[in-house]
């Protein structure tokens, strides 16, 4: 009984699992798959991709031609469901509007999560990304190193298949062989763009997405992740066998109804339902960890969104994977007299250190990319090719005037014409209009090129989320958060160091940048816009300073994790979600471990 | 998050849900084709994805036969037929136009007055000109009209309005011909099919370009 309700759900559990994103579908995977049962708690509703994904859905289907609004922000046919910059019911504060000081929170209440419709960028941490601290003296270090992460890291690239290749760059982690996919072929900007920041010393190399260029190799992965056992290998061999390969075509951030990308939907949830140890409860709006007598979590308490009853459910342990700040907000608002402050926070770190990733993007126009014949370069989907950091030692050598790096994202080509093609071309065209204006269409179609920064932030005491002072609750009665928000001059520095490097790309490809920024303050995007954030109940080696342990539990309550970025103490410039499933695999195995020894 | 998604963001940015809904509420709409509309749920935030749909489903179209009108003689205009495909009245852009400009969100209800009071412009000055509306001029004069507004900056002081005007409308226009299956026809969007393989660049053209 996979799917289950309020009245046929168990006494109890080994585990319970709130949230399934990334973080609870990986958590809950790895627990089902080695024998735990487990009872997963999902705020969204139920939600099937195979049915509801509009593959091939064009932009004369959907109203106003799919184009954004404040119910669909990233389009009618992004996957969202119930979400985006706000969630209906659901409110959060922030101090100021201020572009400087403002925070911006992406959620959506769906069964999977933001993994539905994700960018599936899959960047391994570098060992450097570890041990900040101990590198340049800011932020702080992790209590586990590469070392300890990197056979995860693999695991999961086994799992979930990622493409990409082994440059052997520094910080930019090699995978085994076998852990990776071939990376999809550059289509014609990508040449070019590759050929100009070359000659400026800047290295182009293929991205890593968690998209099946070709099929996960069903034989050798299952035996790989699951040793010694059968049936685990025979279930993920069976479920690998019926993912199919990508179509090169249709957009992944509508999801993918043949399972060619990574969902937790589509790769996580269905192995674990298989093995019979997984139940899912959906509309589950969990809003805190319940306390026993003996100071252990004996589970948590949650309302029933279809119903409005509140409920209780109990297991050996709980695991939060709700996303970072939902996980603080839930410990914040499990108040009890022994945590007056809310659960696990004897630090008072709980919420603190909120992190996102430092974003600035420009966009430029090329001659040479003009009036091309038709082409199909739908590819992958985008973010075929990217640029590592390549300045660890400048930056090191203290020549850049601030301290972390970033690296580069960027696109271009014939993609799919909709509601924003032919918008704004009066720097291009001087505002002409008729045929004069449609023959300009067709030549700059496919000759812009984009480029997004993606650069790390170093956690200050300023970013950081509490329970609304002011006292505003959600539909359901729970204690929203508020955030506070602060960018320091390294990150502002850095945009505008993102900003002169794309003009300069820009240039040597013979082309011209719309616009270019060189006010950092200007140039970077505002907290959380690029919907990376991290940290909020950071691990660490000391529990006065730090929330969980490096194995993401709690030090205050040893039955208690927290496997989604909440854990975090740095946010490296690579996209957090390969590692948080690294992290939640490697935390998973340990309660596997400390559950057979009757530890928990 | 990616670029594209970046940048829809930015564009709606400015408008915060709350403001958006308590401007709705406010609202008192004068005659025949108010300026701004009542509040209307829109789709909501989990609208079937996969059935197609028809403009006019979720919230109703509120342009008259004569705004239609001035509509699609207009966006001809701008996307008049060529040798590559058709106008853009042909596709429908008036009914994007109209659907756009009734559209219970702040981006097109920040647009419905501009759209409305360009029309009015264009109505007065062929008034002006010829003592007719726009959509009945002769296409020497509506040439003329558009002229003296296509360019922002380019427009007299007295113009800027309606060049403010003209420049969404094009970028409407565009917006409805080019999500159309002729727009897409027209720039030779070849994709959004299944292939088994993704060979990336053709060699020749990358010779071509000297990118080999
Ligand atoms: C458009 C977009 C593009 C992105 N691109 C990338 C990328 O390319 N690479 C990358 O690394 N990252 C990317 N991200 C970020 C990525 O989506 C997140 O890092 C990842 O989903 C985090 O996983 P999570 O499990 O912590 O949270 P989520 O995926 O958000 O899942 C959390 C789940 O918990 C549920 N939940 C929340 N509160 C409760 C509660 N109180 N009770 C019960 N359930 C609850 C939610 O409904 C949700 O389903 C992107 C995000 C977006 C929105
Ligand atoms: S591009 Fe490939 S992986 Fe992405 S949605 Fe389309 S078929 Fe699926």
């Amino acid at each position: 009984m996979p799917f289950v309700t309020a009245k046929t759900r168990q006494r109890a559990y080994d585990v319970i699992v709130v949230g399934s994103g990334a973080a609870g579908g990986q958590t809950a995977y790895t627990l089902c798959m080695e024998g735990a049962r487990v009872l997963m708690l999902e705020a969204g509703r139920r939600y099937t991709p195979a049915a509801e994904t509009p593959m091939f859905q064009t932009p004369d289907m959907a109203p106003l031609g799919g184009a954004n609004t404040p119910q669909k922000p990233f389009g009618f046919y992004d996957a969202t469901v119930d979400g985006g910059w706000e969630v209906p019911g659901e409110p959060y504060v922030r101090t100021t509007e201020d572009h400087a000081g403002r925070f911006d929170w992406w959620r959506a209440r769906m069964l999977g999560g933001r993994t539905n419709h994700w960018g599936r960028i899959s960047l391994r941490n570098g060992p450097y990304d570890f041990k900040p601290k101990s590198r340049d003296g800011l932020g702080f270090d992790w209590p586990i190193g590469y070392e300890d992460v990197a056979p995860y890291y693999d695991k999961v690239e086994l799992l979930i298949g990622v493409y990409g290749s082994n440059e052997g760059l520094e910080n930019t982690p090699n995978s085994p062989p076998g852990c990776l996919l071939p990376p999809p072929k550059p289509i014609v900007s990508d040449y070019l763009i590759a050929r100009s920041a070359r000659r400026l010393g800047i290295p182009v190399i293929p991205g890593h997405r968690a998209v099946l260029t070709q099929a996960l190799d069903h034989r050798s992965n299952p035996q790989r992740l699951h040793p010694g056992n059968a049936k685990a290998q025979e279930i993920l061999a069976a479920d690998m066998r019926s993912r199919a390969p990508c179509l090169w075509a249709t957009p992944c951030g509508r999801g993918c109804s043949i399972r060619a990308n990574y969902q937790s939907t589509t790769v996580h949830l269905p192995p674990a339902l298989a093995t019979g140890n997984l139940d899912i409860a959906t509309d589950a709006m969990v809003y805190e960890v319940a306390l026993g007598a003996d100071g252990r979590a004996d589970g948590v308490n949650f309302v029933d969104r279809t119903t409005g009853t509140h409920e209780h459910a109990s297991a050996r342990v709980v695991v939060l994977a709700a996303s970072a700040c939902e996980s603080a907000r839930i410990l914040l608002n499990s108040k009890s007299p022994h945590f007056p402050d809310g659960l696990a926070n004897s630090s008072g770190k709980v919420g603190r250190y909120i992190m996102d990733t430092v974003g600035s993007d420009v966009t430029g126009q090329v001659p040479l990319l003009e009036s091309l014949p038709p082409l199909n370069e739908d590819g992958a989907d985008g973010h075929q090719f990217y640029m590592p950091w390549w300045l660890y030692q400048e930056q090191l050598a203290g020549k850049l005037g601030f301290a972390r790096g970033y690296h580069v994202e960027f696109s271009g080509g014939k993609r799919m014409p909709g509601p924003d093609t032919g918008k704004g071309l009066e720097w291009l065209t001087g505002g002409n209009y008729g045929a004069k204006f449609k023959q300009d269409v067709r030549r700059y179609y496919g000759s812009f090129v984009y480029f997004s920064g993606r650069g790390e932030m170093i956690p200050n005491e300023r970013s950081y989320c509490e329970i609304d002072p002011g006292g505003v609750k959600d539909k359901w009665g729970i204690p929203v958060l508020r955030f506070h928000w602060q960018w320091s001059e390294h990150e502002r520095r850095q945009a505008a160091h993102m900003q002169r490097t794309f003009g300069d790309i820009i240039e040597a490809m013979g082309g011209k940048p719309k616009k270019i920024e060189t006010d950092g303050a200007k140039a970077i995007a505002p907290g959380g816009l690029i919907i990376h954030e991290v940290g909020g109940a950071i691990m660490g080696a000391n529990p006065k300073a730090s929330v969980t342990n490096g194995w993401c539990q709690t030090w205050d309550v040893p039955n208690l994790f927290i496997t989604d970025g909440a854990v975090f103490p740095s946010n490296a410039d690579k996209n957090p979600t390969l590692t948080i499933m690294a992290i939640a695999w490697r935390a998973a195995d340990h309660i596997l471990e400390r559950l057979r020894r009757k530890e928990l | 998050m990616d670029r594209r998604t970046t940048v829809k963001w930015m564009l709606a940015a400015s408008a915060a849900w709350p403001a958006w809904r308590a401007g709705l509420a406010a609202q008192t709409p004068p005659g025949a084709a108010p300026s701004q509309l009542p509040a209307a749920p829109g789709y909501g935030t989990d609208p079937d994805l996969v059935t197609p749909h028809k403009r006019g489903e979720f919230w109703p179209l509120t342009l008259s036969a004569a705004q239609r009108r001035l509509a699609a003689v207009l966006s001809d205009l701008i996307i008049p037929a060529d040798e590559h495909s058709p106008s853009a009245s042909a596709v429908g852009v008036a009914d994007f136009i109209d659907e756009w400009v009734s559209a219970p969100y702040p981006t097109q209800q920040g647009d419905r007055p501009i759209v409305l009071q360009g029309f009015a412009w264009l109505d007065a000055e062929g008034a002006r000109r010829l003592g007719k509306g726009f959509a009945a001029l002769d296409a020497a004069t509506q040439t003329a009209i558009c002229d003296s507004i296509c360019d922002a900056t380019r427009a007299a002081p007295e113009r800027r309005d309606a060049a403010r005007f003209f420049a969404l409308y094009r970028d409407l226009t565009a917006a409805a011909f080019y999500s159309s299956p002729a727009g897409r026809k027209d720039l030779g969007y070849i994709g959004n099919v299944p292939l088994t393989s993704f060979d990336g660049a053709p060699p020749e053209l990358l010779k071509r370009l000297k990118l080999t």
